[in-house]
């Protein structure tokens, strides 16, 4: 049965994506990406913010662990990567140790002024570029930086707000374990977000397969079935992830 | 000399997925006018490109046979899933994509789909050989689930699935299996009669 009222998607450009979404994420949402290392999250979020800078939506990465010129360096060796949408600002990067520094947050630990001053920030620059897509690579480094739940919980709820706000669809990267219990570093990330998108390794008769589960999208029907995922150089593929008649797959 | 394949082949509406059953006895022939059929008779002259899932010999070794029968790069891509586990992986074909080992279904899967959108063709061939080396690898129920899913996604897209299939002496389950999954069988040693 169709819903009563159909809300906007902002396709992530990513066919099988975008199949078990139901067109998209709902625009304006907060979207945590979740998985170890080497699942393919970064690349994702690539790719989410390449195909909307192709379709005209300013995209901004905001970059905690990696430098914005090894980002791109890395990104050129995908077919889908347009130089282009750099060059005429379609598609931003930013290194947000270097806006630390100017905003003088050097210290391990941020007070809730700090905080303060981050999100305005961060609000101040999607607004200023008309940002409509935003990664945050990774939400579990800046988060490293607060003292208190609280304070995740606060800056989560304000960026998110702030963002809504400007119909800006987000992407935040929390790093995992391999067997995580929760989705995010303190489980706080999780309950506030719009979606989960959860990727992991398992393995298959001793080989690693790269898999892909939408948790939770808000206001979405999607496909909670698991997939296989390839970074390819055209981009992220995905196939259904084969159980051969078992529990958890083979 | 099953002289009438490439005819069979080119009657078949687009979307159609066809199991090609060889006999062991007369594997070499066989498989040469399947190759022929395929890649010339339908391949050639309607004009389509092939995408080749090589699991029982190597991409190289198919290659060649197709370079025999003036089959230019541009008409053929290979899915290679044998040479990683064979330890053969030296050089590299130019027109291949490689997968770990015939365990990685969805990977193979995955290449397929990379192949179609990197090579988006009117008419395009996907040739699986073999359904009996890929059963060497892999256990039934997920043999069963990989061949329902790719080959339901090939006919979706209008894609001529063409799987080769060995005939055994003895039932393994194989036959029934993919009568489930294909439109028709051809028997490759009766079709010229």
């Amino acid at each position: 049965m169709a819903p009563a009222t159909a809300l906007e998607r902002c396709a992530t450009g990513i066919t099988g994506l975008d199949n078990i979404l139901e067109g998209g994420i709902p625009r304006g949402n907060m979207v945590l990406v979740s998985g170890s290392v080497g699942t393919g999250k970064t690349t994702l979020c690539l790719e989410f913010l390449v195909r909307g800078a192709e379709r005209g939506e300013r995209s901004l990465f905001l970059s905690v662990t990696e430098s914005s010129t090894k980002l791109i360096q890395n990104l050129s060796t995908f077919e889908f990567f347009r130089r282009d949408l750099v060059d005429q600002g379609s598609l931003v990067f930013v290194d947000l140790p270097a806006v630390y520094d100017r905003l003088g947050l050097g210290k391990e630990e941020l007070s809730s002024e700090e905080v303060d001053i981050l999100i305005r920030t961060i609000s101040d620059l999607v607004r200023s570029l008309g940002v409509k897509r935003l990664v945050l690579d990774s939400l579990t480094s800046v988060c490293y930086r607060f003292r208190k739940d609280e304070q995740i919980r606060d800056f989560m709820l304000r960026l998110g707000q702030e963002l809504s706000d400007v119909r800006c669809t987000s992407l935040l990267v929390s790093e995992i374990g391999p067997n995580p219990a929760r989705y995010s570093l303190h489980g706080v990330e999780e309950a506030i977000v719009d979606g989960v998108i959860l990727l992991w390794n398992t393995r298959r008769f001793g080989d690693i397969v790269r898999v892909v589960q939408v948790v939770k999208m808000r206001g979405t029907a999607h496909s909670r079935a698991q997939y296989v995922l390839d970074l390819t150089s055209i981009g992220i593929l995905m196939a259904p992830h084969l159980k051969g008649g078992r529990e958890g797959g083979v | 000399m099953p002289a009438d394949i490439g005819e069979r082949l080119r009657a078949l509406p687009s979307g159609s997925a066809v199991a090609l059953k060889l006999d062991p006895r007369e594997y070499a022939d066989h498989y040469f006018a399947v190759l022929n059929a395929t890649l010339r008779d339908v391949g050639s002259e309607t004009d389509a490109h092939t995408i080749y899932v090589a699991v029982t010999n190597p991409a190289a070794f198919v290659w060649t046979l197709a370079q025999a029968l003036d089959v230019g790069s541009d008409r053929i891509s290979f899915v290679d899933a044998i040479s990683h586990i064979m330890m053969n992986y030296s050089n590299p074909l130019s027109n291949a994509t490689y997968v770990d080992s015939p365990r990685a279904l969805e990977e193979i899967m995955l290449r397929v789909e990379y192949l179609l959108r990197k090579f988006p063709h009117p008419r395009s061939i996907v040739v699986i050989d073999s359904v009996n080396s890929l059963a060497i690898h892999n256990p039934p129920e997920l043999l069963s689930e990989f061949f329902h899913i790719l080959l339901n996604n090939l006919k979706s897209r209008s894609v001529l699935t063409l799987v080769l299939e060995t005939s055994e002496e003895e039932q393994t389950g194989l036959e029934q299996m993919l009568n489930l999954v294909v439109d028709e069988t051809i028997d490759v040693a009766g079709a010229g009669r």
